[in-house]
């Protein structure tokens, strides 16, 4: 047969194209198939509006598993990480609290709002490494069933329980609470200051339905923390070339390991026979045969679309369809004239080359979840913002800047009206936020693109935009991730695999779900 | 203290960190901003303006010039056209290199040279017998290096004159920068697409102004002595007292070195019978150097396995070090890493290592010292070929 493969991976973001470099690295022909035109996915770059790269979705990167960068010399294809150096958060009454890399002058910053906050910041973030470092183990193991008696099984259970125990006592007691808590109590077991309580608390909602109040926030903050770059733990950078830069050197490195890569190309459906995986259908028809195939789409779209839910266990297809999904953000993108002047930074100055997160306070936050709760989006959100053409200048003409704001709460299904009708509302609201603490962004924006997770869901395919694949909760991780006893990425079809967010280790750009998968699928490859 | 370069008064305000180096006697800063990770990015991904007037300059001229240069280095200068610039070592009678740097052809009969320390006397004393005039030139030539992908767009916007498109690397040509002419060179010491230029020091700060002012939406960052550490590794350029001890320095033999040694072959002409250290060098060239200089790659998960022994994730990500450290094979050693850094940009722990010629197979495997909570560990490492770091850009 002349288009046979021996692995097809669906979807070409940056977890399939993980996936499909280390399959390829190891000897398999591999074929990946993109619905879109450009690769990444949600790691996407693309010039929207003429002379402006937009990093349209995903737009930092901290997460990404540096043993990838390593096995598959992603430097070698174009993979630069650079570094933001700060985080601003502005105040509506024109003040500001600035943290960078100066440990002093942050000490002495944070003094101005509560002296006993600037002593124990550096505290917790000794905590916060073990806490790193904690979970770096898990983030490269495959999630044992903790119900069976299979030896592989309780082996990795053993260990994993040597890990934890291993820790110490007061370790032990941190995780936890971050496992249990909400961000914003468990911040308030070291801060008492508002504007870094808030700014914090932020990275326990970001990408969930979860407000900073909510039990289980404390964990999303703890996948925030994760990340390490250049082995610091908790740095953020920002892809050159945005983060379809990271995509393309991933992609490039998959190819030069012999990988296929095909854009424009519709998966339909999976061929099934006789219980196994043998190929694939396109939209227009054609039938691409394949010894394995993996999905890196969400769950659902893994296994209530591509296959034939009749094909699968009743209790995997209930468990998938109540598998929480629901997006909760969305990303405004502008092209901007000229540099923002923040009322409380007017000059050009570092600011601008961090991260500028508009949260100043826990309640601003809980107040935006408010809303969102009942089915609106926030009226005054809580939003990320980056400048990533002050990081790279080569993301807008010279003098001219991108400015990229995440944006949080954004339900997939509103109360009242649709997405499509509402994109614009919710675009204005965001601008109206950001004209608070920015009074010349409306003389400045040249272009605004607003997505909704409606946008999202229609642009990428992430069922109802949920960014992560499917909630960070607490029931929907590690050996729960995508369901019970099918958290390590094989599904009840022989040969078929899912590599995408829905499976453990989770959302953000991690590469992690498709290197581990590749693992699962060689180890099975060789037998 | 040390003497202000002409553009201290801008540079000294822009030192935030207030971090300075004594470089050959001037004020060098050393960082701008606390940390240095955002001026190295400079260098490699936008544009980066870089004091390095402290070189040392001379100009030699007058007819012998030719004659005077190409008798001490151990390039063939007469292959040097007119507006070109060429790299070359220079080496005592024994054929061991007392310093190196650039040689530009300014006219027919004259050179502009830089390098590290002083050479006046040695220069002088080379052309005895010969019409031809050396000079230092150090304090009446500043010097700005712009280095980065964004260098030459910056250069296109503010230098008329010159053609700048088509300069080449290694090449010079003269323009204008509103009103104050220059020398450009296409050089530098980042391994990366970069110029230097070459102004009266009275229009160094209007120079300086212009380019930050202009240069803006391209990302232009003024950068220090830290940034610049840990490019010249990744660009396997050697340094003098840290790579290599100029031999009218070293206190034995053994401390000397000769252009070979040095990974610098290439520059020695045996062509020409007259230069100073053409015999030693033809013998070492027959008979094969003790030394050879090469780029050892440290491998991560090795240091990952080191460091894991108590406890704790590589620390090495920082600052390049210029303490040596010993390399071996089998427990014996072999030679040392001179200059050794993390690599930002390739994400490697990568050094510049001299080794005994019979181990430095490109390849091969070998051990590096490192420290690991005050004990000393090895770490497995690889010899490769220098530079680590080559972009295109940097010639196209």
């Amino acid at each position: 047969m002349v288009n046979k493969y021996d692995a097809i991976v669906i979807g070409g973001g940056h977890n399939g194209l993980v996936n499909a470099a280390y399959l390829a690295r190891a000897g398999l022909k591999v074929l990946v198939l993109e619905r879109r035109s450009v690769l990444g996915g949600a790691s996407v770059t693309e010039e929207v509006f003429p002379g402006f790269k937009f990093s349209v979705f995903s737009y930092v990167v901290s997460l990404f598993r540096p043993e990838i960068v390593r096995d598959l010399n992603l430097p070698a294809h174009g993979l630069t990480i650079l570094p933001l150096e700060s985080t601003l958060t502005p105040l509506p009454n024109g003040d500001r609290l600035y943290r960078n890399g100066d440990h002093y002058r942050t000490m002495r910053e944070i003094a101005r709002f509560s002296p006993r906050d600037a002593d124990i910041y550096e505290d917790y973030s000794h905590a916060m490494y073990f806490m790193a470092k904690a979970v770096k183990y898990i983030l490269g193991i495959v999630p044992p069933n903790p119900s069976s008696l299979h030896p592989e099984d309780m082996n990795s259970l053993y260990r994993l329980a040597k890990h934890f125990l291993g820790l110490g006592e007061e370790q032990l007691f941190t995780l936890t609470r971050l496992m249990t808590m909400s961000s914003a109590d468990f911040l308030e077991r070291w801060f008492e200051s508002e504007p870094l309580k808030g700014t914090m608390s932020a990275s326990g909602i970001i990408g969930t339905f979860l407000g900073p109040r909510s039990p289980g926030s404390a964990y999303v903050l703890l996948h925030h923390y994760m990340g390490e770059i250049d082995g610091v733990f908790r740095s953020w950078g920002f892809s050159k070339g945005g983060t379809g830069g990271l995509s393309q050197s991933i992609a490039q490195a998959a190819q030069s390991f012999g990988a296929e890569i095909r854009t424009n190309a519709t998966v339909a459906q999976v061929i099934v026979r006789h219980a196994k995986a043998a190929g694939i259908v396109l939209e227009n028809g054609d039938e691409i045969f394949a010894d394995k195939v993996i999905s890196s789409l969400d769950p659902k779209q893994t296994f209530l679309n591509l296959l034939d839910p009749n094909q699968l266990p009743d209790d995997l297809v209930t468990a998938i369809r109540k598998f929480n999904t629901q997006g909760s953000s969305g990303k405004v993108n502008l092209a901007l004239d000229a540099l923002p002047q923040f009322a409380c930074w007017p000059r050009p100055g570092p600011h601008l080359r961090g991260a500028i997160s508009i949260s100043p306070s826990v309640d601003y936050i809980e107040r935006a979840f408010d809303q969102a709760k009942y089915g609106d989006f926030s009226h005054r959100p809580y939003i990320d913002i980056v400048i990533p053409s002050m990081i790279d200048p080569d993301m807008a003409p010279p003098g001219k800047h991108v400015l990229s704001c995440f944006v949080q709460y954004a339900p997939y299904h509103l109360q009242e009206g649709d997405w499509e009708s509402r994109r614009e509302e919710f675009g204005e609201a965001v601008v109206d936020t950001l004209a608070e603490y920015i009074p010349n962004i409306r003389d400045i924006i040249l272009y605004r693109q607003v997505l909704s997770p409606w946008d999202i869901e229609q642009t990428v395919g992430l069922t109802e935009g949920n960014i992560f694949q499917g909630e960070l909760s607490l029931w929907q991780l590690f050996f729960l991730r995508p369901a019970a006893g099918y958290a390590r990425f094989r599904t009840p079809i022989r040969d078929y695999y899912q590599c995408g967010s829905g499976t453990h280790p989770g959302g953000g750009i991690t590469g992690a779900p498709g290197r581990l998968a590749a693992l699962e699928i060689l180890k099975d490859w060789k037998q | 203290m040390p003497f202000p370069s002409p553009f201290h008064p801008r540079t000294d305000a822009l030192c935030e960190s207030q971090e300075w180096r004594n470089w050959a006697g001037y004020l060098a800063a050393a960082t701008y901003v606390p940390s240095h990770e955002r001026e190295y990015y400079a260098i490699r991904n936008a544009a980066a303006m870089i004091d390095v007037s402290p070189l040392f300059k001379y100009e030699v001229s007058g007819p012998d010039a030719l004659r005077l240069v190409n008798r001490v280095m151990t390039r063939d200068i007469a292959r040097c056209a007119v507006g070109q610039v060429m790299y070359s070592p220079w080496c005592d009678d024994r054929g061991k290199v007392i310093d190196d740097g650039t040689i530009a052809r300014l006219g027919e009969n004259r050179f502009r040279i830089t390098a590290a320390e002083p050479n006046l006397a040695w220069f002088q004393d080379c052309g005895v017998g010969l019409n031809a005039q050396v000079r230092d030139v150090s304090e009446e030539v500043a010097t700005l290096a712009l280095q980065g992908p964004n260098a030459r767009r910056i250069l296109l916007k503010v230098v008329n004159g010159g053609d700048l498109e088509g300069l080449r690397y290694y090449r010079l040509s003269q323009g204008n920068l509103g009103g104050i002419p220059l020398t450009i060179s296409r050089t530098g010491y980042t391994g990366d697409l970069g110029y230097e230029l070459w102004i009266d020091p009275q229009f160094a700060l209007k120079v300086w102004d212009k380019l930050l002012e202009e240069g803006e939406g391209f990302g232009i960052t003024p950068v220090g002595m830290v940034a610049l550490d840990i490019v010249r590794i990744e660009a396997g350029l050697v340094m003098l007292q840290v790579d290599y001890i100029s031999a009218r320095k070293a206190l034995i033999d053994e401390q000397k070195s000769s252009p070979f040694e040095l990974g610098l072959g290439w520059t020695v002409d045996l062509g020409k019978k007259y230069s100073i250290g053409w015999k030693a060098l033809l013998d070492e060239k027959r008979q094969g150097s003790h030394w050879k200089l090469v780029g050892v790659e440290v491998d991560w998960t090795s240091l990952e396995r080191e460091f894991g022994w108590v406890n704790l994730v590589p620390q090495v990500v920082g600052r390049a070090s210029r303490s040596a450290v010993p390399v071996y094979r089998n427990d014996w050693q072999i030679g040392h890493v001179s200059s050794h850094t993390f690599s930002p940009i390739l994400k490697k722990y990568i050094g510049i290592a001299t080794i005994e010629s019979r181990y430095a197979e490109f390849g091969s495997p070998v051990e590096v010292e490192i420290t690991v909570e005050y004990a000393r560990r090895k770490a497995r490492a690889t010899i490769v070929k220098l530079p680590f770091f080559d972009p295109p850009r940097k010639r196209a």
